[in-house]
């Protein structure tokens, strides 16, 4: 990997940035606080894109622009891996903004600039969460995300959301300040904080200390990236808008904590490391457990939102798993996880807003009938969770495949029982939703979505669709991912 | 006049304080006008004199030209410097926001030359380089302290007499501790005495003075348990009078315990640095755990001051240098958060609303001290990249190069015990009070430009914090 | 032998028990007095020399060592300054809460703090 000076990884943080001033700004404005998210949201992905080519081509991106603490810079390096992390989570903007804008409407909510406001700082942090080059910018990033968030947790305004509210910021808070045990912890033992292939932490530390300062980064990344028992804080979360719930819950927060320990375990640690301290094994083995929890839990839900949370929790531990196992397909498969689960859980989530937003049905026992009155939303919906399950050519096949060969490739039997086990529960919450809204009399005549929610479902499941059957068509997400996986393994 | 920087901010608040009488005589706004401006120009006298010992190193200045080790001398070194331009910085703000509050007639002369005599006594303990100077000084501060405290009437005067009495206490043994150690070694020179000091070190004379020393100072300070008199001071003094002692007064103190123990007395053989930082850890854990019980705001920002009065203490107890740069650079830090805390409060006491939790709320109407507030609370609790985060990570970084795990998770412990008592403060400065009460106006012009100033100070020491502890705070911690 | 300092040290021990086991306002402020008094007299105490008259200078110096230690007597006069400026502030807070509350027992003062509103306790300088 070649490292060069550029500012394009500070450019790229520009656009969400000035966003939030603007929508301030113009609150009196719809048209153009509005028209300032879609610019940015496109800016931003647009600049993401532009650092592809020569992240591809081996190159990274470096950015220094001030010093945070002595010795340590803020620092943006965009690497494949973290540039996989902001396209997706960009481009998915994009498409969330076009929904937020329908879906705000549609409901008349209140406190529109407040809520478009937090969405451009969230996607700031994620941005700066995703091309951070060290623990520190990292962790001010990761921060800085659990603060622009919260505000869109109780945006409702009623005393459920306060309660959510109250608990969002408990949980992630808490997981901070353990992170920043972690964080200070590591630079004593490494005298540096930046993520380097293969790891920075000497082995010389001793086989007790980095099994606990693991087990730190553990309990402070995991609350974002939802594992149990740290994951409770998501089914609660749901209170929010459901674009809040779509992007940020389903893409930006809980993949920044699943991004974080993939950091952790492939840049901080670095693999063989990992390895030689057991923290790959006990890492599975958490994952496991979440993915099993996750899964028979979304079994029980009645609220679809809280469903499609818990199948969040289990799935985002695919990733998980798929870095512990640390064979080359499995960490492939993990790493495009991140991308390919973003992608349907966002189709997913917008089609329950879309049916909330017009028929205003939120549990599955009321949804009897509902996909002949909203036949695409709900056919969009079918594909999108079938696709999840795993079943090709969905775009969760090509990292499921990858997992189990992955998996098999390290004789972790277990594993593949776990992921196959995952798959079936899936189908098991999955299809009686859909069953059930194509059988049962129409409550109604047929009655779609409004365009400005029905496209952002349309491009999302075609996504998951293309990406499935050429998974490098779009923004050439294969590559970065394989990319990301051989730049980890990389000796040191 | 260069050459009489160190002693340019004691004398230009001493000199506001005895002119402020006269000039009160005309009218309460000249009264606050000339505290301000007095404050204000020891504030630039403060920055001037960072500046040059930062160019010319340090400096010291003989009063009345009489030499050390007989006569009096002043220590203008970069730490001193440092907080010397804090905490006049702090105290102007704090007086900027203070005129709205101060009733006319004859209250509003007495406050202010009341309290520029107690900052003429921070400033003076800060700049001292002589024991018993800093007894002088000490009591200046702490007399005025006593009177402004009591001032309130009511309940603030059964605290101020406790107050009087536990801080001559807490005076007298420092006192008395800096008799054993003049009858040990003779001199009160600061420098002096670190000179003669270990050659003496196993006599019990030396025992007991730093014994009586560190007692003394932490009974001034409000260090756990010693911090018997904070809480009620803190909450029945007038607001005006919070917002100026609580995030000033005590730092002084701790400066001085910052300087005595660890560049005069430095004692190897005693256990007092693990005391101190033990003190210091309890303080953070009880003093957090009493916060978050509180439902009068007041009491709860008194209490969160003894909470991080022990992150002070705990840097300076470990006393490795990212401890140290931690502990120094809180003590600017709390004193911004703090003043802004209690400015907070007493600007939605303007307004009729507060001090109870319940009653606090200000709503819409007031957006930028709600804003400021919330950028307060996030300094208090550590969160990136207001200042108190990093003098979190410095102690942090500290405990752990010091093999304190247990101290390090003090300090999260705290952070997340400030969560909860900042958020519950934060949610009912937030959130509208109680129906029955119409929306406020914004708080009047010098209460909000002193908020920002403090909000925007709070910030840049955050984005800052490099710099100051690489050019500054650095240098003072490896001596 | 070192029967002053024992004395001082009773003093000391005498000031500290009066200041927390007396529940009446002015005698803790008595108890205060005699507590200082006591730091003072051990400062005195280091300035005495066998054999030496007081630290005045009536003419020319001569023989320094004939003179007792100056230094603590005039450290001690400024602390004597401090501890009767003290005094003063806390006798006026003690007046202070006398005409508010009619009475300078610390129960009394509690009792009646915590009761409904009463007479006016004094011009308040700012909430």
């Amino acid at each position: 990997m070649i490292e060069a000076a550029s500012a394009l990884p500070g450019w790229a943080l520009l656009p969400a940035g000035a966003a939030v001033p603007l929508i301030v700004v113009w609150r009196r404005r719809p048209v153009l606080r509005d028209s300032a998210s879609v610019a940015a949201a496109a800016a931003q992905t647009a600049l993401v894109a532009v650092m592809v080519p020569s992240v591809l081509a081996g190159g990274v991106l470096v950015c220094r622009p001030l010093p945070l603490v002595p010795g340590v810079p803020l620092l943006l390096r965009a690497d494949p891996f973290g540039i996989l992390f902001a396209l997706v989570a960009s481009a998915l903007w994009l498409v969330t903004t076009v929904y937020s804008i329908g879906y705000t409407r549609a409901l008349q909510e209140r406190a529109q600039t407040r809520y478009f406001a937090a969405f451009a700082l969230s996607l700031f942090a994620t941005v700066g969460v995703a091309l951070a080059g060290n623990l520190l910018t990292f962790f001010v990033f990761y921060e800085l995300l659990t603060i622009a968030t919260y505000p869109l947790v109780i945006h409702r305004g009623t005393a459920e959301a306060a309660r959510a509210g109250r608990l969002y910021l408990a949980y992630t808070l808490t997981g901070g300040a353990v992170l920043l045990g972690a964080v200070a912890w590591t630079r004593v033992l490494a005298g540096r904080l930046d993520f380097q292939p293969g790891g920075i932490l000497p082995e010389a530390a001793g086989v007790a200390t980095l099994q606990m300062l693991f087990g730190l980064f553990v309990l402070g990344l995991g609350v974002k990236a939802a594992v149990v028992p740290l994951h409770s804080w998501l089914p609660v979360a749901m209170v929010a808008p459901t674009p809040v719930s779509a992007l940020l819950h389903a893409v930006a927060v809980v993949k920044a904590g699943v991004f974080g320990l993939v950091r952790v375990v492939g840049f901080v640690f670095g693999p063989s490391l990992t390895r030689d301290v057991g923290a790959g094994t006990a890492l599975a083995i958490l994952a496991a457990v979440t993915i099993l929890v996750g899964s028979l839990a979304a079994l029980a839900q009645d609220n679809l939102k809280r469903l499609l949370a818990f199948s969040t929790v289990s799935q985002l531990s695919y990733i998980l798993l798929g870095v512990a196992l640390g064979s080359q397909d499995s960490m492939l498969g993990g790493v495009f996880h991140m991308a390919s689960h973003a992608v349907l859980k966002i189709s997913l989530f917008f089609c329950a807003g879309a049916v909330y937003a017009t028929a205003h049905l939120e549990r599955v026992s009321e949804l009897g009938g509902i996909g002949r009155r909203m036949p695409v939303t709900m056919g969009a919906f079918a594909l999108s969770a079938l696709m999840l399950t795993g079943l090709p050519p969905g775009v969760a096949f090509v990292s499921k495949w990858r997992l189990l060969s992955g998996a098999a490739e390290v004789q972790a039997w277990p594993a593949i029982a776990v992921l196959l086990a995952s798959g079936l529960l899936g189908i098991g919450y999955f299809v009686p939703i859909v069953v059930r809204a194509f059988t049962g009399p129409a409550s109604g005549p047929v009655a779609e979505a409004r365009p400005a929610l029905l496209v952002p479902i349309l491009l999302t499941t075609g996504a998951g669709l293309l990406l499935g059957l050429a998974p490098d068509a779009v923004g050439h997400l294969l590559s970065l991912a394989q990319a990301a996986v051989a730049g980890v393994a990389e000796p040191r | 006049m260069r050459a009489h920087l160190p002693i340019l901010p004691v004398l230009l608040s001493l000199a506001g304080a005895l002119l402020l009488p006269l000039v009160g005589l005309a009218t309460r706004r000249a009264a606050w006008s000339l505290a301000v401006a007095s404050a204000g120009a020891a504030t630039l006298a403060a920055a001037a004199g960072l500046v040059d010992v930062l160019v010319r190193g340090t400096q010291r200045y003989p009063v009345g030209g009489w030499p050390p080790p007989w006569g009096i001398e002043l220590v203008l070194d970069p730490l001193s410097a440092f907080m010397a331009t804090s905490v006049s910085g702090v105290s102007t703000l704090a007086l900027l926001g203070a005129g709205a509050g101060v009733a006319a007639g004859v209250g509003a002369p007495v406050f202010y030359a009341l309290a520029l005599i107690a900052l003429t006594g921070f400033l003076g303990m800060i700049a001292s380089g002589d024991l018993f100077n800093v007894f002088v000084f000490l009591e200046i501060a702490s007399i005025s302290s006593y009177a402004l405290v009591a001032s309130g009437g009511g309940a603030a005067l059964v605290a101020g007499f406790r107050y009087v009495v536990l801080g001559t206490v807490g005076a007298s043994f420092y006192l008395l501790g800096v008799g054993l150690l003049y009858a040990l070694t003779g001199t009160l020179n600061m420098a002096d005495l670190a000179a003669r000091l270990p050659a003496v070190a196993d006599s019990p004379l030396f025992v007991g003075g730093v014994a009586f020393v560190v007692i003394g100072l932490a009974i001034k300070m409000g260090l756990f348990p010693l911090h018997g008199w904070l809480p009620d001071a803190y909450t029945y003094a007038p607001n005006a009078v919070s917002t100026l002692l609580a995030p000033v007064g005590t730092k002084a103190a701790a400066y001085a315990l910052a300087r005595t123990l660890l560049y005069v007395l430095r004692p190897e053989g005693l256990p007092v640095n693990a005391t101190v930082a033990w003190a210091g850890g309890a303080a953070v854990l009880a003093g957090g755990v009493m916060a978050a019980r509180q439902v009068d705001s007041r009491r709860l920002l008194a209490y969160s001051s003894v909470s991080q009065l022990g992150y002070i203490a705990l840097g300076l107890g470990l006393a490795n240098a990212p401890a140290l740069a931690g502990a120094y650079f809180h003590v600017l830090n709390h004193a911004l958060m703090k003043a802004a805390l209690f400015m907070v409060v007493g600007a939605a006491g303007l307004q009729g609303r507060g001090p109870a939790l319940r009653t606090l709320g200000l709503g819409p109407a007031m957006p930028v001290t709600t804003v400021c507030a919330v950028v307060a609370a996030l300094s208090m609790v550590g969160v990136p990249p207001v200042g108190g985060f990093f003098s979190k990570w410095y102690l942090l970084q500290g405990a752990i190069e010091a093999g304190q795990p247990l101290l390090a998770a003090v300090v999260l412990v705290g952070t997340l015990l400030a969560l909860v008592y900042m958020y519950r403060l934060t949610e009912s400065v937030w959130f509208p009070a109680p129906a029955g009460r119409g929306a406020a106006p914004e708080a009047p012009a010098p209460v909000l430009v002193a908020l920002l100033l403090l909000t925007v100070a709070m910030v840049a020491a955050g984005l800052a914090n490099a710099p100051i502890v690489t050019r500054i705070l650095a240098p003072a911690a490896a001596r | 032998m070192n029967y002053p300092y024992w004395v001082a040290v009773f003093l000391l021990m005498l000031g500290l028990y009066v200041m927390v086991a007396q529940r009446n306002l002015l005698k803790k402020l008595v108890g205060m007095n005699i507590f200082q008094t006591a730091i003072i007299l051990f400062f005195l105490l280091l300035s005495v020399k066998r054999h030496a008259t007081l630290p005045i200078v009536p003419g020319t110096v001569g023989d320094v060592r004939g003179f007792m230690n100056p230094l603590p007597h005039a450290l001690m006069l400024t602390a004597i300054v401090v501890m009767v400026a003290t005094t003063g502030v806390a006798l006026a807070i003690l007046i202070r809460l006398h005409t508010a509350y009619g009475s300078l027992e610390e129960r009394v003062i509690a009792e009646r703090l915590s009761a409904p509103p009463g007479p006016a306790a004094g011009p308040e300088a700012g909430r």
